[in-house]
């Protein structure tokens, strides 16, 4: 059966997927694709929301090719988006270490770690360019870590069985981000990108069903600026902070995407968010945000808590016999290594017990004690130094001397906006790159996938792409002063106006704290029927809650980051309800995604392939009303599907 | 009457800057907040802020996002120190435990005529854009690279690269001079490039364009006090104003014109 007859697949989500082999696909389509004449691209405009490594990497090699690019960022400058705080790697299927990857394994180990949510030949795709971003990025002068004979170095990550992950220190997103600013900076100054910061977009403006501009409030100035285009790009990041406490920047957040949403672009599988296992537990209620610490930590940490419930000794003085290395006893074959979710949800099964360490209790051991008896203080200084000082800094404790504290935080979000192989949304003439899209990591990331997906994006799938739409439709001229651009600037003008004359008692930051707790309680790590019915009770009384007592002072014709916040988090508070409702139809447990009703007696995830082994992508209806459900059926022909298993 | 939040034991009396643009005139205000040890330095703003705006006052403004010392966000000057007084931290790493129950702590944003106040703890710091702008890239179209094995790097310059390229773009080697130059941000940048076989070809150019639009921005020069490598968060080296200084005295008698 393909997609395109499946009977429980919504025509309204028509995938494009070319048919073929698979390892062929992809340059297929490429040359099936309608190209713009390099003299033509001049006379299209094309607006990039976002300047993280797949707005930056996509506005730069698209002004290479000559169309007009317009960049847009919140920030004061775009090498400040949240892709630079990726710390790990980025995976490639060089094989450089001759230890057997290929393509045809990184695609493997993506769709299977994404527990089989994901489409094929999107992911298929992904795998084959990774090995031309990293040329692409040494060519740029990227500083990737060196052997001593001058070639790149790669190591193991995230509990992959081969060695695929190139890296610079602990900082790798900060050094692609600066090698695509760097290449946005050479067309910026050739006059090909028009560079707009702090710029925030808060409306998409759609003419007769077809993306063709944006609303952005100029946050120095308070302006609204309407901008027109023949397409549009969101690069706009994930939604973690929906959670309020996330690894997430302060500043990210879920508002042009749900904008969009409100004007027509599915949000798919919002209910699939990921819990990455080690970060710096929370200390008090002033909590601004989790940090993360690498996970190539727990290629030499173990993970473990006391045998004994409520145990209030100190680490150090419990011997070896009691204490509980959970996840070497679980998963003998890959012990610390499991991948994000089974680490997360292990931790937090055993916090439930009463076993978890720390001042909250909500956290366990990641203990280098055997390490540094092992290989001595100083190779794991070489390896983790940065970490550790890091580490230090936070807590005020010594990881050398007594072991670390860690516990998961919401980190990634795999959901995202709609797109079909083309990265085009729902919306002719919307396309979604990078975290922002519902993308190829179906319910699970794997590490070193993110950064590899943005820059896959940006720089290699969306140039050939974008064309269906500039030559494959005919595009009326559109000017600033049309309806549709007043329309939506008053709307937003409006939305702003009524933060402000609120009037309330409670800081937007106290709302966003109590969203944030509700939305982990009730659709966290571990999700039930039941709790998630009472949590969209929450979420909608905390929303008649927010609309009336909000506080926002300032003037609004100036900086004013009260009303930045006010108007992302009504965004968020609107949005948590289709997360809620989607992890609600999803009756099944996979990847990050675990309802309690569903897993095995020794407390796996138990999927359910053959009622959900689907995309559920939602359509925004009316205000206060229930989004609609339409479903792109996932079929796998070359990937068996399988439970995952990692004993 | 300002409603106060309890997080711990530790008080804190803090002068910060307000100042509503780049032409009015600004003045410490101060206030007392309840912290604890574990809060860091931002998280302390957060809370006086919080107090404010429920109390109907407005919350100061300041530059953060990602809390983990890498965006280059945050740009606060802490008893006369940028990023204040753990050194290679940025204010987002600065905990509480630094200080002791009772201290006065006043905070300012970055002092620079070419980093002008926004508002209260914020400065346009877009002067560091349009100097990487200049030159601060290889000129390489995307596709067109060949394979990265093609060309080794020694691991020597690679990781001297690096080092250079660790820098963040927060501006506290600005704010750290007495002559508020920029050499120490433009020598990173320009370093990174060229220690590595990729930055040979647009060498000239690239160390021509970057010190004249620094100059062009209106930063001072350098005259050695090293004030910019003690306040940088992360230790980059003034050695690269060295090579900067030879990189561009190199491109001018090359110069063909």
């Amino acid at each position: 059966m393909t997609i395109a007859d499946s009977q429980s697949s919504s025509p309204r989500l028509d995938s494009k997927v070319p048919g073929g082999p698979m390892d062929q696909r992809w340059s297929n389509h490429k040359f099936d694709l309608k190209l713009v004449n390099p003299s033509n691209r001049r006379k299209f405009d094309v607006i990039v929301v976002g300047t993280g490594l797949a707005g930056g990497s996509a506005a730069a090699t698209l002004a290479e090719m000559g169309y007009n690019v317009k960049s847009f960022c919140i920030h004061d400058s775009p090498r400040r988006a949240h892709s630079i705080a990726a710390q790990g790697g980025i995976n490639a299927a060089k094989n450089y270490k001759g230890d057997g990857d290929s393509v045809h394994r990184l695609f493997y180990d993506t769709v299977k770690g994404g527990d089989y949510r994901s489409r094929e030949s999107n992911v298929h795709r992904l795998a084959e360019v990774s090995v031309d971003i990293i040329d692409q990025c040494v060519a740029q002068g990227v500083p990737f870590a060196r052997e001593y004979g001058g070639l790149l170095d790669n190591r193991s990550f995230g509990g992959a069985q081969v060695s695929r992950t190139f890296y610079a220190r602990g900082q790798t997103g900060q050094q692609l981000l600066l090698g695509a600013y760097g290449a946005m900076n050479r067309m910026i100054h050739a006059g090909r990108i028009d560079s707009y910061t702090k710029r925030e977009m808060v409306d998409l403006v759609v003419v007769n069903g077809v993306a063709r501009g944006i609303i952005v409030r100029n946050l120095v100035t308070g302006e609204y600026e309407r901008h027109a285009a023949h397409a549009v790009l969101m690069c706009t990041g994930g939604y973690g902070n929906a959670f309020f406490l996330s690894t997430n920047a302060k500043n990210s957040n879920v508002t042009a995407a749900w904008r969009a949403h409100k004007r027509g672009a599915f949000f798919a599988n919002p209910c699939y968010t990921q819990i990455h296992p080690t970060c710096i537990p929370r200390s008090g209620d002033y909590q601004s945000k989790l940090t993360l610490m690498s996970e190539s930590l727990r290629n030499d940490g173990r993970v473990w808590v006391p045998e004994k419930e409520g145990d209030p000794r100190a680490p150090q003085d419990i011997p070896e016999s009691e204490r509980d290395y959970y996840l070497e006893r679980k998963y003998p074959s890959f012990g610390n290594l499991v991948p994000r979710d089974v680490a997360s949800r292990n931790a937090k099964t055993v916090c439930d017990e009463g076993r978890g360490v720390g001042p909250t209790g909500e956290a366990v051991y990641l203990d280098f004690g055997d390490a540094i008896r092992r290989d001595g203080k100083e190779t794991i200084a070489s390896r983790y130094g940065n970490l550790f000082e890091m580490y230090e800094r936070i807590t005020g404790d010594n990881p050398y001397e007594v072991p670390m504290r860690i516990f998961p935080a919401v980190h990634y979000t795999m959901g995202g906006l709609w797109v079909d192989y083309n990265l085009e949304s729902t919306i002719p003439g919307l396309f979604v790159l990078g975290e922002a899209n519902f993308s190829d990591h179906g319910a699970n990331r794997l590490g070193a996938s993110a950064l590899m997906q943005g820059l896959a994006d940006g720089y290699f799938v969306i140039p050939a792409t974008i064309a269906s739409h500039l030559a494959g439709r005919k595009l009326e001229a559109v000017s600033v002063n049309d309806d549709a651009f007043k329309e939506a600037e008053a709307k937003a003008r409006e939305r702003a106006d009524l933060l402000l004359a609120c009037n309330g008692n409670r800081s937007v930051d106290s709302l966003h704290r109590e969203l944030g707790n509700t939305v982990w309680n009730y659709c966290g790590m571990e999700r039930t029927a039941e709790g998630l019915q009472e949590g969209i009770l929450k979420v909608r009384e905390l929303r008649a809650e927010f609309w009336s007592n909000v506080k926002v002072n300032g003037d609004p014709n100036h900086v004013n980051q009260d009303l930045e916040k006010a108007g992302r988090v009504a965004d968020f508070m609107e949005f948590a309800e289709v997360m809620f409702n989607d992890a609600l139809v999803r009756d099944e447990s996979c990847g990050g995604h675990f309802r309690a009703e569903h897993q095995t007696e020794e407390g796996e995830a138990r999927r359910d392939d053959e009622n959900y082994a689907h995309v559920s992508a939602w359509e925004f209806t009316e205000e206060q009303k229930l989004p609609t459900e339409h479903r792109e059926q996932l079929t796998f022909e070359e990937v068996k599907l399988t439970t995952r298993s990692y004993k | 009457m300002i409603q106060k939040k309890n997080h711990g034991d530790l008080r804190i009396v803090l002068e910060v800057w307000r100042q509503n643009g780049p032409g009015a005139p600004g003045a410490f205000e101060e206030h007392e907040v309840m912290a604890n040890e574990h809060m860091s330095f931002l998280e302390l703003l957060d809370v006086l802020n919080e107090q404010l705006v429920e109390s109907g006052q407005e919350p100061f403004v300041f530059e953060h996002d990602c809390r983990e010392g890498i965006c280059g966000s945050c740009s606060m000057t802490i008893d006369g120190k940028p990023h204040g007084p753990r050194d290679r931290t940025t204010a987002c790493q600065l905990h509480m435990r630094e200080y002791r129950n009772g201290d006065r702590v006043r905070v300012e944003p970055w002092r620079a005529n070419a980093f002008p106040v926004v508002k209260d703890l914020m400065t346009d710091r877009s002067a560091f854009d349009r100097i990487q702008q200049a030159g601060g890239y290889v000129s390489i179209n995307t596709g067109s690279a060949p394979d990265a094995h093609a060309m080794p790097v020694n691991k020597e310059n690679a990781d001297m690269a690096f080092d250079a390229a660790a820098c963040i773009g927060c501006g506290a080697c600005v704010a750290a001079c007495p002559n508020a130059s920029a050499m120490l941000f433009t020598s990173a940048k320009l370093s990174q490039y060229t220690l590595l076989p990729q930055g040979q070809p647009e060498r000239d150019q690239r160390a021509l364009g970057m010190v004249e639009q620094m100059d062009a921005e209106g930063f001072g020069n350098c005259t050695n006090h090293y004030e910019c490598e003690a306040a940088c968060p992360k230790g980059i080296s003034v050695t690269n104003i060295a090579r900067m200084n030879r990189e561009y005295t190199r491109a001018t008698l090359r110069r063909r014109n």
